[in-house]
Parts: structure tokens; C-alpha cells; sequence
């Protein structure tokens, strides 16, 4: 029950463009699903694939069991909100809606009620009668979708919904987005390249970088424990350390070594060992920042530095403190009164501390796999038209 | 700020060089003089006698046959044409555009000259089916350059979400594509229809006995000036029929846009 919509190691390539590289996942009944990437890494070559526009070069794709990889867009139970809304221009607002269960061939009664309930779904049931180019963006879309939900389809395709809205627009079409998955129940996939709308409104999310599927969890699982450097660095805001493992202790900590930080430990759940080389991440808000020392602890990990760059932002403090070459990003949330403080400033010796918990590693190949990594040979259609030459 | 008298000017001369014959033309299509230059009261006798005449309804009818004949099958071809340049960017299509664009900057004459070799040298009987063939051939580059033009701000995700929503390629075709496309297909429709029925030089070319048409038997009428006032007459009537066509087809053409 779990494998509702299954992409089995499906690849496609446009010419030298790898759009999607061996993508394998599983989407569960139910679940809103987000596909996360930057611009071209495949996102909608996927969609298209699941809602049959394109066909992989290899692979499969299965929707309840059944093989759909060969069947043709109108014949799959899955709908599409495009990115343009794509409304049908010549057709008011009800008649857009109906077009579905018009070529389906429902009775006329049904559709009209059917409608009408979309209509009511959606708060447009004023404009039912208007042509789409007299719609504002937010309507536009909300027809969209009740136009796709209306076929009541086992998986419903959002292609960055809500790109061409505003910011204010946005924050509420979220909402009802989430509204509307809690009502209807249907398997939302869900493209965007914004990780806000991706961590705010997925049940999972699949973080995709140059048509490979880098890391699949749950929006916490993806920003506390990313997977790749590519991972840390696309959600949120991290920094990063090279450092090299030197003593397994126990508890799953490790003792590493940062160049000019003194011996740090670190929650080590990737199962490296003695002698790896690897990314030390942490976020900007898991660190405490302060000017005497901290009171030492079980792994808690301290170093001293220079405040380079405050910027106050009220609900948040933003420092950049240098440690050796480091510009360290620290975020400390505005959670006591500051006015009564001597806050620290611009200059100032501090200390930053943070929890071996609350850091990470990634493992980090050595300087040659390193440059391999940043040139993958996917990458052979680069704007200068040199192929990727292999070492 | 003085404002220019030239625009003035300009304006009024063009309406006298272009307009001028036209209102003298429609006048003396009801002066009871034979041949014009002064008035002589009003008179229907032209229009009459117009009525009357056979060889011109006879012309009027292969002129309409071949409009009628010639219009559906540029709208059928130059459409498909349209789709083809639109979708495919191949070395190829590049040559097909030049093919299409050709004919409208190629001269008549020399149209008309080719493709009357061509019909000789082919063995077809120079007739009805020959000129349509000639007008159809002009027309399909009109009309193709009127739809790609439609098709260049045309939204194809539409064509998609149809599909997406269950529309097979003909319920697509019918309930998307047409209507959208609609107006477009008249406009370019109206063009070829008037383009076929004033066309002269490539007619006279191409034409065989019994296949008069109706540019090519006025010319004939004024050739042997018997009836000059007829010929204002039937002129007269043409310019109501063509002004309604532009009219139309611009109506047509400002309501796709809006
Ligand atoms: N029809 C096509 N022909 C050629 N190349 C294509 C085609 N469709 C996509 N591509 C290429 O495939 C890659 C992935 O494209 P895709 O549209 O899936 O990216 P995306 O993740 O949706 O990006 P964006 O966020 O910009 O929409 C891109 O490099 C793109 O240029
Ligand atoms: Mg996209």
C-alpha cells in the first residue's frame, strides 16, 4: 500500500542534458511530496514523465501497481497545475472547471453540482461566469486547481504553483494549498525550487541536484541531518569546516581535528572512521555566542573569535565572528530583553560554543575526487561547450 | 507651440489622389450620361442594364467558385504550414519558410508567366481548375503568414493541460485549438478570399476559354468601351462587397487580439 507512485531508475536526457539521472523514489498514498532542486536540475522533466508529456529513456514509472510508463497524458489519472496555469482562454471560469467531467462524460446534473462544489472549494463561486484574463494571479491559480481536482485524481502535479504570485499572495495560497491537501486527500507531488514552501507544506521532500535525487525525508530529517554538502547547503544556511576524523569515542561521538580549533567533537551517525576527511557542518542558529567562556561540558565545543559584522534584525541578531581565515555565521534569536545587556558588538572577543549534537559531518573526498565532484560528467553541456574533460 | 501644416496637407492630398476617383467612379455609376464628364441627371438605367448582362453574372459565378474553392483549400494547407514552421526549428523548415514567404514578394507577372508554362508543359487544360490551382498556390502564403503570426503569441500549455485533463487529439483540436485559432483562420481566410477574387494579372494568365473571370471580363468591357457606366456600376458594387470583407476580417483580427 505504501508503493502508491513508484519512479523506478528512470533517466532522461535532452541531447547532452542529463535531466534525470537513475531517479528512483517512492510516494505514498496520501502524501504531500515536494521535488526540491535549483533551476534545471530536472524537477519538471520528472513531473512531465509522471503526467506522461515526456517519456523516459529508461525506466518505469507505477501508479498503483500498474506500469504507466507508455501511456499517453489523457489516459492517466493524474492532473497537472502548470506553472502558467494554462486556463482555457475562450471558456469562462465554470466552463474551464467542467472541462474534465465534460470529456469524461459525466451526466449533466453531476457536473453542475460537482462544480459548484469546486466553485465553493476554491471561494470563487462570484466569478463562476468571468473568462480567466479578468481573474487577479491568486484566481487564476485556485481555478487551476479546481479545475485538476475536480477529475478527482489519484495524484494531483503542482509545477512551482505559486512562482508568479507575490509574496504576500504566496503566504496565503500556502495555506489554502495545505487546506485543500488536509480536505481532499489526494497525493499532492509538488515542484519548487523554494525551500520554504517545500519545508513548510511536505509530509517528505526529495532535494534533487542535476537530475540526481540527493537526499528523501522529512523536512526535518533533510535540514538537521543533510546527507551530502550539497544538501547542507541548499537548506538553510550553514558553515562549513574541513576536518579530518582522529579518535572514535564512545556514543556515536567522534573527536575531530579543524584546523585552528582546538580537538572538536562531533554526533557522528555517518559511520566514518579514523582518518576521514570531512565537512563539519553547523547552522547558524545552534551556536551560543558570549563573552566570558562557557562553562566546559560533555561535548560542547568552544573557540574564541572576533566579531566582524553585526546586522540586527529585531526578532534576530546576525554575527559574523572570525576565527583564524573563518567568518563564522552565528544567528542568535532575540529571546530575552536585550536593552538591559551589554550587547556585543562590532569587535568584540567572544566565544562561540555549540553541542556536539547540533553539528554534523559529511564525508569529503580528497582534493582530486573533490574536483570530480564539482565537475561531474553530467555536466557536459556547460555554457563554454567544453566537454567535461576526464582526468 | 505651431503646429505643422504638412501632416494636414499630406492628409488631404492622399484623400483626394486615392479617394477622388473612387466618389467620381460611384457617381457617374448613376449619371444618366453616357460618358460622364458632366452631369445629366440620375439615373438606375446602368445598374439595369448590368443585371442584364449574362457574361457578367456568368464571370461573377466562376470568380466566386474559385474564391470559395481556393480559400478552403489555402486555409486547410497554409494552416498546416503554419503548424509545421511553428513546431519544427530544422535547417529544413528554414528553406520551407522561404518557400512560403516567396510568392508574396515574387511579381505577378511573373507568377502568372510560370505557372502558365507549368500548365502547358503539364498538359492541363487551361480552366476553371487551373486558375484555382494558381489562386490556391498564392493564397496558402497568405494565409500561412497570418497564422504562424497567431501561432507566435500562442500559449501551447494549453494543448497540454486539455490532454492533462483527458481530451484526445481530436477533442483537443476541436474544443481548444479551433476556437482559439478561429479568428485567425477567418482573417486569413477573408485575406485569400479578396485576394482571389480582385486577382488580375496571374487570372489572365492562366485562364482558358470559358473561364472568364470577373476582373478579367471588366477588363475586356473596358477594352471594347461600350458600356463605360456599366462598368462604374459593377465597379460600385465591388467596393461595397470588398470594404465589407476588410471590415470584417479587421473585426475579426482586433477580437483575437483583445
Ligand atoms: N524539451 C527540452 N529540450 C531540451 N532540453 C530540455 C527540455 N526540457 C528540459 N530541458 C533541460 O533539462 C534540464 C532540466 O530541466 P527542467 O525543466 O526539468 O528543470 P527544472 O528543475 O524544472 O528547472 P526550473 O526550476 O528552472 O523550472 C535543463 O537543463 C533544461 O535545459
Ligand atoms: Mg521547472
Amino acid at each position: 500500500m505504501d508503493d502508491f507512485l513508484v519512479f523506478e531508475n528512470v533517466s532522461k536526457s535532452f541531447g547532452k542534458v542529463r535531466a534525470a539521472a537513475d531517479v528512483s523514489l517512492t510516494i505514498r498514498r496520501g502524501e504531500f511530496f515536494s521535488l526540491l532542486g535549483p533551476s534545471g536540475c530536472g524537477k519538471t522533466t520528472l513531473l512531465r514523465i509522471l503526467a506522461g508529456f515526456e517519456s523516459p529513456d529508461s525506466g518505469r514509472v507505477l501508479l498503483n501497481g500498474r506500469d504507466i510508463t507508455q501511456l499517453a497524458p489523457n489516459e492517466r489519472k493524474v492532473n497537472t497545475i502548470f506553472q502558467s496555469y494554462a486556463l482555457f482562454p475562450h471558456l469562462t471560469v465554470a466552463q474551464n472547471i467542467a472541462f474534465g467531467p465534460q470529456i469524461a462524460g459525466w451526466p449533466r446534473a453531476q457536473i453542475r453540482e460537482e462544480v459548484d462544489k469546486m466553485l465553493h472549494l476554491v471561494q470563487l463561486t462570484d466569478q463562476a461566469h468571468k473568462r480567466p484574463d479578468l481573474l487577479s494571479g491568486g484566481q487564476k491559480q485556485r481555478v487551476a486547481i479546481a479545475r485538476a481536482l475536480i477529475n478527482k485524481p489519484q495524484v494531483l502535479l503542482l509545477d512551482e504553483p505559486l512562482a508568479a504570485l507575490d509574496l504576500k499572495l504566496r503566504q496565503r495560497m500556502l495555506i489554502e494549498l495545505d487546506l485543500i491537501h488536509d480536505e481532499v486527500g489526494i497525493t499532492f507531488v509538488y515542484v519548487t525550487h523554494d525551500q520554504g514552501e517545500a519545508m513548510s507544506l511536505s509530509d517528505r521532500i526529495a532535494v534533487m541536484d542535476k537530475g540526481r535525487i540527493e537526499q528523501i525525508g522529512t523536512p526535518a530529517q533533510i535540514y538537521e541531518a543533510p546527507r551530502t554538502s550539497f544538501v547542507a547547503a541548499f537548506i538553510g544556511d550553514t558553515n562549513f569546516f574541513e576536518g579530518q576524523v582522529v579518535e572514535l569515542l564512545g556514543g556515536d561521538y567522534s573527536r575531530l581535528t579543524v584546523e585552528g580549533f582546538p580537538s572538536v567533537e562531533c554526533f557522528n551517525d555517518n559511520k566514518l572512521n579514523v582518518g576521514d576527511l570531512v565537512y563539519l557542518s553547523i547552522r547558524p542558529e545552534k551556536f551560543r555566542i558570549s563573552r566570558e567562556r562557557p562553562e566546559p561540558a560533555p561535548h560542547v565545543n568552544a573557540v574564541q573569535g572576533r566579531v566582524a559584522d553585526v546586522i540586527y534584525l529585531g526578532s534576530l541578531t546576525k554575527y559574523w565572528v572570525r576565527v583564524q581565515d573563518y567568518r563564522i555565521a552565528v544567528w542568535r534569536p532575540a529571546s530575552r530583553f536585550l536593552l538591559d545587556e551589554n550587547p556585543i558588538t562590532w569587535n568584540d572577543e567572544v566565544w562561540i560554543s555549540w553541542h556536539g549534537d547540533d553539528s554534523f559531518m559529511l564525508e569529503r573526498y580528497s582534493e582530486s575526487d573533490e574536483k570530480l565532484m564539482e565537475a561531474p560528467p553530467e555536466q557536459v553541456g556547460d555554457p563554454n561547450g567544453h566537454g567535461a574533460a576526464k582526468p | 507651440m505651431k503646429r505643422s501644416v504638412i501632416p494636414l496637407l499630406t492628409t488631404l492630398f492622399v484623400l483626394v489622389f486615392f479617394y477622388l476617383p473612387i466618389v467620381v467612379l460611384v457617381v457617374n455609376s448613376f449619371n444618366a450620361s453616357r460618358f460622364g464628364g458632366t452631369w445629366e441627371g440620375s439615373t438606375l438605367e446602368w445598374y439595369r442594364m448590368l443585371f442584364r448582362e449574362t457574361s457578367v453574372w456568368r464571370a461573377l459565378r466562376n470568380t466566386l467558385i474559385i474564391a470559395v474553392g481556393a480559400t478552403f483549400a489555402s486555409v486547410v494547407l497554409g494552416t498546416t504550414a503554419a503548424f509545421a514552421l511553428h513546431r519544427y526549428h530544422t535547417r529544413l523548415q528554414r528553406l520551407h519558410y522561404t518557400l512560403i514567404y516567396t510568392p508574396l514578394v515574387v511579381p505577378e507577372i511573373l507568377m502568372g508567366m510560370s505557372l502558365l508554362l507549368f500548365f502547358v508543359a503539364a498538359g492541363f487544360e487551361l480552366g476553371l481548375f487551373t486558375i484555382f490551382l494558381a489562386h490556391t498556390t498564392f493564397c496558402i502564403s497568405y494565409v500561412a503568414m497570418v497564422v504562424l503570426a497567431r501561432l507566435q503569441d500562442f500559449d501551447f500549455s494549453i494543448i497540454e493541460a486539455a490532454q492533462d485533463l483527458g481530451a484526445g487529439w481530436w477533442t483537443t483540436a476541436w474544443r481548444v485549438l479551433l476556437p482559439l485559432l478561429a479568428p485567425g483562420l477567418a482573417a486569413g481566410g477573408l485575406l485569400a478570399f479578396t485576394l482571389s477574387i480582385d486577382d488580375f494579372v496571374i487570372t489572365f494568365f492562366v485562364s482558358g476559354p470559358g473561364s472568364t473571370t470577373l476582373p478579367v471580363r471588366i477588363y475586356s468591357m473596358i477594352k471594347h468601351s461600350k458600356n463605360m457606366p456599366m462598368i462604374n456600376a459593377l465597379s460600385a458594387i465591388l467596393l461595397v462587397v470588398t470594404f465589407a470583407a476588410v471590415w470584417g476580417s479587421q473585426r475579426l483580427t482586433k477580437e483575437s487580439h483583445a
